[in-house]
């Protein structure tokens, strides 16, 4: 199943209340409230904890977000552009976050870039339906696969450090 | 002024349209307007229209007024397609917004020279050749997004040849966010659609028709799997997110056609849900009443017209009696009783060999154990609140 750590990071995000998805033209500004507000909680929980990893922002309807995600390996910190967009079966359906940068470089992947996830999400994310939101996919889906596949992928030699990606703090 | 990267683009689709136009030099079919039963060599519909004539359809013919929209033309889909246009459906609508890449190759349909070309349009140019009578539509869209699911909610409900809603819906797309965006716009839609898929080890599949209100919906329940037969533990996922097989592929498709010309042209029994596990070559089959607690408004909503509707007499030979004739019952056949309250709610009575994929907890109104508590009302607006994530 998840592990402790991940277990405790997803314990301390807030649980969000409204079911609606981008299609309930009355809840959906409710819920996205509480994206926004779980979203910072987690953001400063994170920094606290001296693990601060990803800045998210979305467009006016909600629907459409955007941002980065950094890891640090060996003190050097990777970047990548992370994006996706909330379905019309939100939250029943999780979110699919994406790195596009990294498709077609790992089979950890499916097309256009959308991490694969592990058995364990889908259920995880079922039974949570609909008090889990955007923070807790971070936490549960995108923390650990760049755990697992970014160490990887600095060994294979597919990922190389650039500079540039230090100017974001 | 455009770069190299576009320019080598655009080469490659040239010249993946020239090996198709030189590929295109021997005979083109004709366009026909009847379908005829004559038996000659150069009739395409013959051993079709002879369905007919060894009593097996009743008016072969009737498909070619029938439409159907597939979503999805990856390796099930293309080759449901294919199978339709070659049967001489009516209409064929096809969605999907991924390109054929040469990793698709270990499935049927696709050729290398279409890798680039989106998968909608090397499906329609392929399926107009083997069947000029066909009228293809394509569209390049994910319709999980809320503009494109509008888009298509309104394809569905008009697409048909006379304007008006498709005759089935076939879902042959490869994750679940797809298929419960099919579930949610076949529900409003009331559309009649079958779902189906292949497992991602590539060794188990299944096909389920879904009637909104009739039948279980997509939502009724957590995904259904076919057991395997494999231990878990010893399945390496490791480095891979899915694997495919063709043959498990055009077996999953050929059930799903099957089923839909038995639907569409009204022979045989129309299967509710067929299983495959191909490890073992055995086939579950079960018929799933709907979730009166669906978590699907909609599909509530169509269980209650349902019921409303009168009881349609089936056949004539039934209904004589309420005891059992026959003291024993060596072929398993049992009548489902209309009338009996629904109690055993929660219950899913599943086909032995077919098993939910996980579990969902029936009082949602547990919380799960979070030191963080609920998100309390704030008192900030959306805008202030994007502006706080902004400025973090």
């Amino acid at each position: 199943m998840v592990d402790e750590g991940t277990r405790k990071t997803l314990s301390s995000i807030p649980l969000l209340k409204t079911k609606a998805g981008p299609r309930d033209k009355e809840l959906w500004p409710t819920r996205l409230k509480e994206e926004y507000q779980a979203l910072i909680k987690y953001v400063q929980n994170n920094k606290e904890a001296d693990n601060d990893w990803f800045r998210l922002e979305s467009d006016k309807t909600g629907t459409k977000w955007f941002g980065k995600c950094w890891y640090v390996h060996n003190l050097l910190k990777y970047e990548f552009d992370l994006e996706f967009d909330i379905p019309v079966t939100y939250p029943t359906t999780a979110p699919e976050l994406a790195l596009p940068s990294l498709d077609g470089k790992t089979a950890k992947m499916y097309r256009g870039g959308k991490i694969c996830l592990t058995d364990h999400f889908k259920p995880l994310w079922a039974r949570n339906v609909p008090k889990f939101g955007i923070a807790h996919a971070m936490a549960l889906g995108l923390g650990p696969w760049l755990a697992v596949e970014v160490p990887e992928l600095i060994e294979r030699g597919v990922v190389k450090y650039q500079e540039k990606s230090d100017e974001a703090k | 002024m455009a770069n190299v990267e576009e320019l080598k683009k655009k080469i490659s689709e040239l010249e993946a349209k020239l090996a198709a136009a030189q590929g295109n030099s021997g005979p083109v079919r004709q366009k026909i307007d009847v379908m005829s039963s004559e038996v000659v060599d150069s009739n395409p519909y013959s051993r079709l229209m002879a369905l007919k004539r060894m009593g097996i359809v009743d008016n072969y013919e009737k498909i070619r007024e029938l439409s159907v929209a597939i979503v999805g033309v990856g390796g099930v889909g293309s080759v449901t397609a294919e199978m339709l246009t070659r049967c001489g459906i009516g209409k064929l609508i096809l969605f999907d917004y991924d390109k054929v890449e040469l990793a698709n190759m270990n499935r049927l349909f696709f050729q290398p020279h279409q890798a680039g070309l989106s998968k909608v349009d090397a499906a329609a140019g392929t399926l107009q050749s083997i069947n000029p009578d066909v009228a293809i539509d394509a569209y390049n869209y994910n319709i999980t997004t809320v503009d494109n699911f509008q888009k298509f909610c309104d394809t569905i409900s008009t697409g048909s040849l006379t304007g008006g809603p498709v005759d089935l819906v076939l879902s042959c797309v490869d994750n679940f966010e797809a298929r419960m965006a099919i579930n949610t716009a076949c529900n409003e839609l009331n559309q009649r659609w079958f779902e189906s898929g292949v497992s991602e080890n590539a060794v188990s599949g299944h096909i389920q028709f879904i009637i909104p209100g009739e039948t279980a919906c997509f939502a009724c329940a957590p995904p259904l799997v076919v057991a395997s037969k494999i231990d878990e533990k010893t399945l390496k996922k490791e480095g891979v997110c899915a694997a495919s097989l063709p043959t498990t592929m055009g077996i999953v498709a050929g059930f799903l056609v099957q089923n839909t010309l038995k639907y569409l042209l009204n022979f045989g029994n129309v299967s509710h849900y067929l299983g495959y596990s191909a490890l073992t070559d055995f086939f579950p089959t079960m018929s799933l009443k709907p979730n009166p607690q669906c978590d699907d408004s909609y599909c509530r909503r169509r269980q209650t017209e349902f019921k409303a509707k009168p009881v349609v007499e089936l056949a004539t030979e039934v209904k004589e009696d309420d005891t059992p004739i026959h003291a024993d019952n060596e072929w398993g056949i049992s009548l489902v009783d209309e009338n009996s309250p629904e109690e055993e709610t929660s219950n899913l009575k599943l086909a032995e060999g077919v098993e939910v994929a996980y579990s969902i907890p029936v009082d949602n109104n547990t919380p799960e154990t979070s030191s963080g508590g609920a998100v309390a009302a704030s008192e900030l607006s959306l805008e202030e609140l994007m502006q706080q994530m902004k400025s973090m």
